[in-house]
This record gives structure tokens, sequence and C-alpha cells, in this order.
């Protein structure tokens, strides 16, 4: 049987990364957990021999329970009957063996029955559970949502909800309404107060993964008269209280498993989390990040599968007397699928570990005032993190469909048939680049990012660091591409034109993404070797594209803008 | 009502991943070629006991098991996965054994145990297949024994009601307690490890392990009793030294034959319906089909 993690090293290269001593004595406070709790580490060397060995605990799960249930899943799918979503079979199986095997709530904190993980750790998780049923990951992701009762609920709320959902109650988050998918502040579900002040909900929500939770985060209108986002609350609704109905489940092209929910709210009984009026704003923005990450690692887990998929079956199958992975067109479309998946996934942990730094400190201010040094380093790793997020999950998922694509490619007649994983994981990737915003709209997040510089800087701060001789030639082409894509942000903001920006958005976001993953991968390779050959094609690849993108732009006049109206 | 549970389990070579040099040349296993892991139909029982402390809370589920001081990593295995305790009976007297001297000694240490309610054990070890060691350990306790155990169903009233797959079927039987059950590998799966025990007892050590550790270490596993394995030797279990071990094993292995599989003979076929008929009416025939 295989182990997910154990049969993958380039995971514990990314765990190993030395940021995460840093992260982990900060998530740790100094280790001050281990006189309170049994299971908490000694130091850090303890803390990343905990975090090794429970992902091998979730690997041995994933590459035996769940991957073997994978097709079942697909197959039969979740069904609704009497106002119930009801998940397939083997959905039930794995969310049984994940909640005996304890790995639910795994980064709350321990005073609420979590493991206390790092983000980092966890989203490793997610990236393996994803390999092995991209659907269910959805169902054991959701356990994200705790986080966003720790961040904005109140103690009595924390104490209540969050160890069930340590104990394994699943969660969701009741954002979208037939009209109001993207445009949130949309939102209509009317939040009314009885007189003795106790909140209800009424209205309709659609598209709703794991709708029928135990714990749902739901915005709603609790202002009325208001037709914004600034009129928008959050409330948690609890499945025991009742009151909330699943009118039907979606019939999806992929991620079957997971049950996409139509719901009805009828006087259902809520309460309201953290502040009136800050729900959109505020709280699912919050929420949405953390979202967004998770579907990066979704994406980079379906990545690995394809990797693995089409590699396997191009040293199998045989063609004119060989193996078809000796043709060169093969191999080549193989080596830039791993390259698209080291890359996706360098820039994945490097996003998480942002994530860890200014979430710790934003927790570790909750307890105690930060000194002037430690709120400069919180805001530093805040603004990276809000930077690589859009483009973790923007091209992250884009890379995964790519390589869906090219899976099925190299499986060729036979990919098209419903015989291998191939065809299960094409349709399944495909929602990875249209929820928690298509990806359309992480580059309007992104751009900002440009055209403030923080990519620009970033950027910088790679190029400062030395490398191996052998590397260098890899790192002079970062160079060039760096001043290509420096000049294309010039010629675009030169314009001074929001539309053109709008226009050219996607284009430089790819670009800096580009350049980012380029110098990712080139560190990977600087610590470790098994990476020179995709920090390599990858080099290759990032150049064209940013050569591509840099003579659209060049070549660009702002009036061509009007043959692009539709 | 809480119930004493013990589960013999035994350490065992991976034999289901074989390579080339899982056989000595003259037959015997090649311990250290293969992986040693957790007998796969000990963790099915280990699976049942848990059930059972499931469903009556309070109740304790102890390991136990003959092998090598390094068995000890089956006991940490089974305390990451539910277990409370575990016993490594382990002393060089003990090496050697059969089936006949393993189930005494092993009989002896759950004597010493003392107050237990119901004995779990695997059906067989994939590394001697014999199947005996359960129901030898029955025999010599004076207690019943059931065996191609696959669920226990429930336990009420100081009796145990378990299924039974057997060749053509399923037969249900009810035992009083205390009683050794032994389970089928058509039982349900293990649970997985739990993180958080796995966290609080990766540190479990018995003495000879703990003999090894740093001053600091030592000092950390006694100050937590849940950290200690315990280690018992055969003086312990007050065995008869002429019934353990080789001198206690009357099985004597006379010889070992290598058997290699080739292919003996090869027929060429026409490639037509008249002459595939007749091949397969031929293998009917000699029942190498059908």
């Amino acid at each position: 049987m295989a182990n997910f993690y154990t049969d993958n090293p380039d995971l514990k290269h990314h765990l190993s990364h030395p940021l995460m001593q840093k992260i982990v004595e900060l998530k740790e406070r100094n280790f001050s957990d281990a006189e309170k709790f049994d299971y908490a580490p000694r130091n850090f060397e303890d803390a990343m021999d905990n975090y090794d060995k429970v992902l091998e605990i979730v690997g041995d799960l994933c590459g035996g329970l769940i991957a073997e249930n994978a097709e079942g899943v697909d197959h039969q799918g979740a069904s609704c009957a009497n106002g119930r979503a009801i998940y397939a079979d083997g959905t039930v199986a794995n969310l049984d063996a994940c909640r005996k095997a304890g790995l639910m709530g795994m980064a709350m904190p321990r005073r609420f029955g979590g493991l206390n993980f790092p983000i980092t750790p966890y989203i490793m998780a997610a990236d393996i559970v994803s390999r092995a049923d991209t659907g269910f990951e959805n169902l054991w992701g959701l356990q994200d949502c705790a986080e966003t009762i720790y961040e904005f609920a109140d103690e009595d709320q924390k104490a209540r909800f969050i160890p069930r959902v340590c104990e394994g109650e699943t969660m969701s988050m009741d954002l979208t309404e037939p009209d109001a998918g993207s445009d949130l502040q949309s939102v209509m579900l009317k939040a009314t107060q009885d007189e003795d002040g106790t909140w209800r909900l009424n209205g309709v929500k659609r598209f709703i993964t794991n709708g029928d939770s135990d714990i749902h985060l739901v915005l709603a209108r609790s202002e009325e008269g208001t037709k914004d986002g600034r009129g928008l609350s959050m409330f948690i609704y609890d499945k025991r209280d009742g009151g909330v109905n699943v009118r039907r489940i979606e019939n999806k092209m992929g991620i079957k498993g997971s049950p996409t929910c139509e719901l009805v709210y009828k006087n259902a009984k809520a309460e309201l989390c953290g502040n009136r009026r800050l729900g959109l704003i505020k709280y699912v923005m919050a929420l949405m990040n953390g979202a967004r990450l998770g579907i990066a690692a979704q994406s980079v887990g379906v990545s690995e599968l394809a990797y693995r998929e089409a590699l396997a079956y191009a040293k199998d199958r045989k063609q004119f007397g060989k193996a078809i992975i000796e043709f060169p067109a093969v191999a080549e479309i193989i080596s830039v699928m791993k390259a698209k998946l080291d890359a996706s996934r360098a820039l994945l942990y490097e996003c998480s570990r942002f994530v860890d730094m200014y979430k710790i400190y934003e927790d570790i201010a909750k307890e105690r005032s930060l000194t002037a040094d430690e709120r400069a380093d919180m805001k530093h790793y805040s603004k990276l993190a809000d930077a690589l997020t859009p483009m973790a999950k923007g091209l992250g998922s884009e890379y995964c469909n790519q390589n869906a694509y090219d899976c099925i490619q190299v499986h060729g007649g036979s990919g098209f048939m419903k015989d291998y994983a191939c065809e299960r994981l094409y349709r399944d990737a495909r929602i990875t680049s249209i929820y928690e915003g298509t990806t359309q709209l992480q580059v309007v997040a992104a751009i900002r990012h440009v055209t403030t510089g923080t990519y620009k800087a970033l950027i910088d701060s790679y190029a400062a660091q030395d490398v191996k001789p052998e590397l260098q030639g890899l790192k002079d082409n970062l160079v060039s591409m760096t001043e290509k894509y420096e000049k294309a942000v010039d010629a675009v903001t030169a314009v001074n034109e929001p539309a053109y920006t709008d226009f050219m958005a996607r284009r430089m976001v790819e670009m800096a993404g580009s350049i980012v993953m380029g110098y990712l991968l080139l560190s990977d390779a600087q610590r470790n070797n098994t990476f020179v050959k995709s920090a390599t094609v990858y080099n290759k690849l990032a150049q064209a594209e940013v050569n591509k993108h840099s003579a659209f732009i060049a070549n660009f006049t702002p009036d061509q803008l009007e043959y692009y109206k539709a | 009502m809480s119930l004493n549970i013990i589960v013999l389990a035994k350490q065992v070579p991976d034999t289901r991943n074989v390579g080339k040099d899982a056989m000595k040349e003259d037959g015997t296993i090649n311990r250290a070629a293969l992986p040693a892991i957790f007998n796969p139909e000990d963790l099915n029982a280990l699976e049942q006991a848990l059930r059972i402390k499931d469903e009556n809370p309070g109740s304790k589920v102890t390991l136990l098991t003959m092998g090598l001081p390094r068995a000890s990593e089956i006991i940490r295995e089974a305390i990451f996965r539910g277990a409370d305790a575990g016993i490594v009976l382990t002393d060089r007297c003990l090496g050697g054994a059969d089936t006949l001297a393993t189930s005494y000694s092993l009989a002896q240490a759950v004597k010493k145990f003392g107050n237990y309610d119901i004995i779990l054990g695997g059906r067989q070890a994939i590394d001697g297949d014999t199947a005996q060691v359960g129901p030898q350990i029955a025999e010599k306790l004076g207690i019943p024994q059931v065996t191609y155990a696959e669920e226990i169903l429930g336990i009420k009233d100081g009796k145990v009601t378990v299924r039974r797959r057997l060749e053509h079927g399923v037969e249900t039987v009810v035992s009083p307690l205390p009683c050794v059950v032994t389970v089928n590998g058509s039982a349900a799966e293990c649970r997985p490890r739990n993180a958080r025990r796995l966290m609080k007892y990766k540190y479990a050590v018995s003495p000879s392990e703990k003999a090894k550790l740093s001053e600091d270490d030592q000092a950390f596993v006694d100050a937590r009793p849940y950290l200690n394995i315990e280690e018992w030797s055969a003086a312990y279990v007050e065995a008869d030294p002429e019934q353990i071990g080789l001198a206690g094993s009357p099985t004597k292995v006379k010889a070992i034959e290598n058997v290699v599989f080739t292919a003996k003979e090869s027929r060429c076929l026409e490639n037509n319906d008249e002459q595939i008929e007749e091949l397969i009416k031929e293998l009917i025939t000699n029942h190498t089909i059908g």
C-alpha cells in the first residue's frame, strides 16, 4: 500500500524549509504548552518530528483507504433525500477514518482540542488528501472555517464550536446565492432579530459545498434597507437547532463526492459571529484567503496525481516497440508537467509560510503587545501573503488544469475512456480555477501588487541571494526576465488608464508569477539537487512566457482595446 | 461494564513484499532482508478489541507479544491506534520456540497478568501460517476458544457473541468469558494511528530501549509512567525452562524444499475456434480450470 507522504520526498523538502524554525518557535511560544498538554512538543526538533509523523498518518490513510475509495465515490456521488445531503459510502468511511486518526482541527489551538499545527503542515496534508480524492479534500478541508470562528467569534462561541470541529464535525461556508456569486455584496439572505434578541435566518443559498454540514458560517443581510457589503454580517448556524434544509444538490462535472447544495433557511436560529456589518468586508475576506490557499493546495494535489498517472502510463505503454516515454514529444510533456507541479508547489509553501508568519503574530498580539520589530515583521509577511495567495490559487489552479489536460494527452485514446484515473482527475481539476474566486478574480486581487511593487520587491529579495556557480545561468535568465517585466509594467502604467491596466493585468500577473516561481525553484535547487531539473525546465518555460507577454504588451496600442469589446 | 482485554500480537517479517533475498540458501526466512511489521490479522484482532472498548467504556486493552526486544515497536503501533498498554515477553531462552513452546510461554504470561476477561489474537501469523498458538493458549488456560471470528457482535452478562467466517458460510456462537477469540483477516480493518496519541506516546520505551537513551531523556520517561512499556522475562512469568524455547519445542524441521515454478510444456495452437475449444475441454477434464 502506498504512502502518499513518504513516497514523495518533495514534501519533506518543503516541510524542512529554513523559515520553519522561526514559524514553529513563534507558534509554540517557546514550547510552553509542553507543561500543560501531554502531546505538545518539547522543542523545535520534537515539533518537526510530530509534523513528519502525523503527515505519515495522512499519507498512509490517503495512499490506502481514501485513494482506493476515490473511484467508487466518483461513481456513486453524493445524493439528496428528505432535505438532507447523503455522502457516498466511501466518503462516509473516509470521514470516519479521518476522525479516528484525529486529523480534524489540525491548526486549532490545543486548549480547544486541536493539534496546534502551523498552516504549512496543515496545507501539506491538504495537498496529500487532494491527490487521493480531490472532492474529499473539500469536506476535510472545510475544517479551515474553524479558523474564522477562532479569529472573530467570542470566547463562549469558540469554546462551544471549535472542540466539536476538532472532534470531527464538518463545516460549510454559506456565502453564494442565486444572484450573488462573485458579487457577494448582493447577498439577500435575511437576518432578523426576535424580541428576545435571537437571530433568525430566512432565504436561499446556492452552490454551497458540503451545505448539510454540522456547523455553518452564513453571510446574511442583517441591516434592513442596505444594498451593499456594509449591511452584511456573519452568523453561525448549528445544525442541531434545525431550520435549514437541502432542497437539491447539483449534478456536477467533477468532485462528485462533495455535495454542492441549495439550502432553504426557514426561520433558522443563528448566532452573530463578531460584529454586525463586518461580515463581508472583514470576515469573509479572511475566510476567503484561507479557502484560496486551500484550493491552491488542492490544485497542487491534483497536479501531483496527474503527473504520476501520466508518468506511469508513459513508462508502461509500448508503441513502435518501445515505451512511449522514450519518444521526445512525450518525455517533454512529462518534464513540463513536473516543472509546473514543482513550481506551483514551491509557490504554495512559500505562501503558506508567509501566512503562518503573520497569523502567528496576530495571535500573539492577542496575548501581549508586539515589539516594534515584530509589528514590522507581521506587516511585511501579511502583505506578502496577500500578494502570493491569489497568485498561488490563480496560477496553481491553471497549471493543475494544464497538467490534467496533458495527463489525458499522454494516455491517448485510453485517456478519453472512463477506464483510467486521468478521466476523473480531468473533471475534478476543472473547478479549481473557478471556485473561491475565478482566475480572473485572482488577477483582480493580485494586480495591485504589480502596480504597487510588492512582487518586484519580493523578486529583488530573491535576486539578492547568491547561488551556486552551476545555477548562475538560471539566475541570469531570471534577472533579464525581471527587466522585461518591469518594462512591461512601466509601459502599461504609463498609459494611466484603468481599463487598459485591467486588460493587461493577467499578462503582468503571469509574468510576475513566472519569475517568482522561477526563483523559488532556483532556491529549491540550491538546497536540494533533485530540483535542478525542474528549475531548468521551468526556467525555459518562464522565459518563453515572459517573452510572449512582453511582446504582446510592447506591440499593443491602447486604441486597439476597441477590438476586444464584445 | 469495563473489561480487561488482552490482544496477542506478533512482529513478523513482511512476507507479502518479498524480494529476491527473502530466503536464505537453506530455505529459511532471511529476517534481515524483510521489514518487520505488525502481523496483519493481529491488527484485525486489535480493532475488535478497540470496538469492545468503545462499547464498554473504562475497558483496558493490553497488547501482549513475545519476541525480540524490538517487538516494542508493535506495542507503540498498537498504542497509537488506541491500545492502553503493552507487554513484551522477551528472553534469550525463549528463542527457537515452536507453537507448543510459544503457547506455553504466552499462557504463562497471561497467568501472570491475571485478571482478564477476554483474549483476542489474529487467526495466524504470516511467517508460520500455523494458526495453532491461539487455540493452544486456550487449552493451556482451560478456557473456551472461538476461532475464525469475523466480528464480535457484543458482550453481555459474561458472554460474548461472535460471528465466525467458515468455508461455506457464517456461524454465530456464544461463549462464556473468559475465552480466547482468534480473528480472521476478513474482519474489519484496524483503525488508523491517531495523531494525538502518536504525539503523546511516541517516546514510549521498554527498559532495554530506555537504557540506551541520554540521561535527560531517561528522566523525561521516568516522569511519565505512561511512557514505560513493560518487558517480562521467562523467569518473571515462572516458565519451566524445559518447556520453553528450543528445549520445549518437539517440532523439528526435517527438510525444506525450494519450489521453483517453471513452464514445463508449451503447445502451439492454430488461431481457430476448433483448436481452442479442444484445449478448453481438455483443461476442464483434467481439472486445471472449472
